[in-house]
Formats: C-alpha cells, sequence, structure tokens
C-alpha cells in the first residue's frame, strides 16, 4: 500500500431521493448531468477528480433532499 | 366579515393578517422560541403552522397523512378543484407528473433563454430613460406572463389577461372567494377555445402537446388538460414575478448587496438561490386526510397545514445565520421549490427567468434605491412577493 496515494471519492445520487431540484448539476456539471426527466444523473463512473472534490461537496451540501452522497473509497491498487 | 387582528399567534393564527402580510418571519422566529407548531380554529377543521424545518420535510413526504388536494388554508374548504399533478396524490400523481416533467427538464428550459433574454431586454428598453419606475410593475410583473405565453403558443397581448385573472385568483380571493371563482371559469373557457383549435390546427406549443398527449394510452380528459395548463398559469406567473420583485427589492434596499452584485456578476448563481431561500415565494398546504403526530405534535384528521417553505428556510437548526441575508452562502438546501414529490415542476424555469432577469436588469441599471416617498406593498396569503418596488435610478449603465 502506498502511503502517498491521495484519497479518492466517488458521488452518487440515490433515485429513489432525487426530485429533480437540478442543484447538483448547476453546482457540479463536470460530475452530474440531468436525464431526460430532469432527474440528476452522474456522469461516467463518479470518480472525482482531486480539482472537484470541492464541487463535489457543494452539489452534497445543496441537494434539498439528501440524495447526493460522497464516499470515501479506498484505494486497494 | 372583518379579520379579526391576531393577538395570540401560537393558538391563532392567521396568514392573512396584516401584521403577517409585513413581516412573517419576524411571526415564524417569535413562534419558534414558543412553539414548533402553531394552530388557529379560524380555518375550517382546524389549522396548523408547523415552524421548523425538520418537520415541514416530514409533512410533505408523507403522502399517507396529508393530501395535497386542497392546496390552500381558507376559512372555509374551497371546493376541490383538479389542477393536476399539483393537487394529486399518489397513486394518480406519478403519471401525471412525468406527463410534464420532460417539458420542463434543464435541457428544455434552457432552449428558451434566448426568448426570454428578448422579453427582458424588450421590457427594459421600453423603461431605459426613466429616472423613476416600478420594478414590479414594470418590470418584474410581465415576465414570466410573457415565458407562460410564450410556451403556451399564446399572443403575447393576452399578457394583461393572464395578470388580471392572477390578481382575481389571489388579492381578490382573499376578500371574496367568488372573485376568484368566476376567474377560474374564465380561464376554463380561455383554454377550452384554444384547445379546440389546437384540435384543428396543432402547434409547436405546450397546448398543443397536452391536446394530443395520452396517459397509458388514453388521451387526456378535456378536465385533466384544463387543470393542468390552470396550474402552469397560476403556478408559473405570480410565484416567479414574485422572486424577481422581492429579489429587486432586496437589492434597492440593500445598497451594499447590490453595489458587490453589480460589480461580480459572478456571485449571481449563490445570490438567487439565497433570494429564494429568504424571500421564498410560495407557501403550500395539505389537508391532513388520517389522524397523525409529527415532531411529537398531533394533527387532527380534516385539519388544514399551512405548509410554510418560507419559515422552513428561516430555520435556525437547518441553516446558519437563517435571517440574514449571504449573497455568497455556500451550503443552500433550500425548499423554496418544495420537498418530495411535487417539487415546483417549473423551479428550472423559474430560476433561469430570475437569472436573467436580474442579469439584464443590472446591466442596465447598475445603481437604485428605493423611492423613499412611495410605499412597498406586498402581496397576501400564500404567495409573498412585492406588488410594488418603486425604484429610483441613480445611475445608467455607459455613463448615461
Amino acid at each position: 500500500m502506498n502511503d502517498a496515494s491521495p484519497p479518492q471519492y466517488l458521488v452518487s445520487i440515490n433515485q429513489d431521493r432525487c426530485q429533480g431540484h437540478s442543484r447538483c448539476c448547476s453546482l457540479a456539471p463536470e460530475l452530474f448531468d440531468s436525464d431526460d426527466m430532469g432527474y440528476g444523473v452522474v456522469r461516467g463512473d463518479g470518480v472525482v477528480p482531486a480539482e472537484l472534490l470541492e464541487k463535489a461537496k457543494l452539489a452534497v451540501a445543496n441537494c434539498p433532499e439528501y440524495a447526493v452522497t460522497l464516499k470515501r473509497i479506498t484505494n486497494a491498487e | 366579515m372583518p379579520r379579526l387582528p391576531v393577538t395570540d399567534w401560537e393558538h391563532d393564527f392567521d396568514h392573512f393578517d396584516p401584521e403577517w402580510t409585513r413581516d412573517p418571519a419576524r411571526i415564524w422566529a417569535d413562534l419558534r422560541s414558543k412553539c414548533p407548531v402553531a394552530t388557529s380554529q379560524r380555518f375550517e377543521g382546524g389549522a396548523y403552522l408547523p415552524l421548523r424545518y425538520a418537520d415541514i420535510y416530514a409533512i410533505a413526504y408523507d403522502t399517507d397523512h396529508f393530501s395535497s388536494q386542497r392546496i390552500v388554508v381558507r376559512e372555509q374548504k374551497l371546493p376541490v378543484k383538479g389542477m393536476p399533478p399539483i393537487t394529486s396524490d399518489p397513486p394518480e400523481h406519478t403519471p401525471a407528473r412525468r406527463l410534464l416533467l420532460p417539458a420542463f427538464s434543464p435541457k428544455e428550459i434552457q432552449k428558451h433563454e434566448q426568448r426570454i433574454r428578448a422579453i427582458c431586454v424588450g421590457l427594459l428598453d421600453g423603461i431605459a430613460h426613466r429616472s423613476e419606475l416600478d420594478a414590479a410593475v414594470e418590470y418584474a410583473q410581465h415576465v414570466p406572463v410573457y415565458a407562460i405565453a410564450h410556451m403556451l403558443g399564446i399572443d403575447a397581448a393576452d399578457g394583461d389577461l393572464f395578470r388580471k385573472w392572477i390578481f382575481d385568483l389571489s388579492t381578490g380571493s382573499v376578500h371574496d372567494p367568488q372573485v376568484g371563482m368566476q376567474a377560474l371559469e374564465e380561464v376554463d373557457a380561455f383554454f377550452r377555445t384554444h384547445i379546440e383549435q389546437r384540435r384543428l390546427h396543432p402547434g409547436d406549443d405546450l397546448i398543443s402537446f397536452l391536446t394530443y398527449a395520452d396517459l397509458d394510452g388514453d388521451p387526456l380528459s378535456d378536465r385533466h388538460i384544463i387543470g393542468a395548463l390552470t396550474l402552469l398559469l397560476v403556478a408559473g406567473i405570480e410565484t416567479t414575478w414574485s422572486a424577481i420583485g422581492s429579489a429587486l427589492w432586496h437589492l434597492a434596499a440593500h445598497q451594499e448587496d447590490r453595489r458587490r452584485l453589480a460589480a461580480q456578476p459572478e456571485l449571481l448563481a449563490t445570490a438567487i438561490e439565497e433570494f429564494l431561500r429568504v424571500y421564498s415565494p410560495v407557501t403550500m398546504a395539505r389537508e391532513v386526510v388520517k389522524e397523525t403526530t409529527i415532531g411529537g405534535c398531533p394533527y387532527a384528521k380534516g385539519g388544514q397545514v399551512l405548509l410554510s417553505y418560507p419559515a422552513a428556510n428561516r430555520d435556525p437548526e437547518k441553516f446558519e445565520q437563517a435571517d440574514s441575508v449571504i449573497i455568497d452562502r455556500a451550503n443552500n438546501p433550500h425548499a423554496a421549490f418544495g420537498l418530495g414529490r411535487h417539487r415546483c415542476l417549473g423551479s428550472n424555469l423559474a430560476r433561469l427567468e430570475m437569472t436573467i432577469a436580474l442579469e439584464e436588469w443590472l446591466k442596465r441599471f447598475p445603481d437604485f434605491e428605493l423611492a423613499s416617498d412611495k410605499e412597498v406593498v406586498w402581496s397576501e396569503g400564500q404567495l409573498r412577493g412585492p406588488r410594488t418596488v418603486p425604484v429610483v435610478i441613480t445611475r445608467q449603465a455607459n455613463g448615461s
């Protein structure tokens, strides 16, 4: 295990909670998109590049439905 | 019948009281120190006013005990007037909502940007050389009227008709429910005519879309189409003009925020969310259909709940410095567009209109302040916004 490797983070949207407020898509368009109904979807695999971590945290903090989560993933490469 | 002034807000609240109209947030703050839920027997079945964000959230989610059929709290319960999906409960709610969601998704709404900008610029051109004007009457009130007319495929010249109906349905009906009923009948007849026209000549607009739409293979009933169109009219216009009006009022009355926003337009996004939080225009309602307890307080069957998202947004348990306006507030999960399955269908449209309306206003009129000799009049009841925002333009853009 390499102690120097920075922690990795993953964003996800709980589709049962999302009501389509679009806050995540506005605050972090690099990480979130919206579908045809206006519900939020994660772009790609949801892994958050280090430079977007602050934006990911904003998306979590601004979702009124507690639908967006950010998890630290243990990188066991 | 004259209303008795409220002396005991905890047990006898009245959201039509002049004190509420003047400054509801002061009443909520005072109530919070006494009780989590105020009550009132002024309204048929008894009424509840929860003040905590957590309780309001719980009620919005609890469709088993709280019905959306009646979305206004009045002395006498008004006859149920279906405006799907806002007045729909599960299971009817989901299909009625999914029908309309695509037209209001962020990507679809973005397509209207140019049109909305043209509307705002056109309105500003008309008032460009004035040094005194009313930012609500001459600007904010027209933006969503034209935007909704455009989406419905209705001549902009019918905008004045829309504004009359909206005043009748809100202010008018507060004092005489008959005025509101009459307006609804006129709205009905208006849309019926348009639906007939679209059956002969379909267009690329929301009336045509609903006229030809189906739910699980069955065409919508005229009742459903008219109800949904009425919803777009009543929920899409006064709400947004109130939000734009409140923002302009705030900037006119708070010079430091105005200067900061005019100098740093990149703050507009957080400023708009903050205006939505602090001056949330819309208070919803629910009817208790099954007795229950929320946050330790009992709700009796038949009671009416004033579901105050504006009060939720001022809850200090949820928001730091909840009564302060912080235009660069970073964490702002406000409930101005509601919570749960009834999240405002038009929230993307409302945000776009607010953004463009404020952007274009600040470009044209970066320096303005409230006219000291005129009064700001606030609307009454469940939709809050300034009916008038008299301002003095102290400097026009481009040094003029």
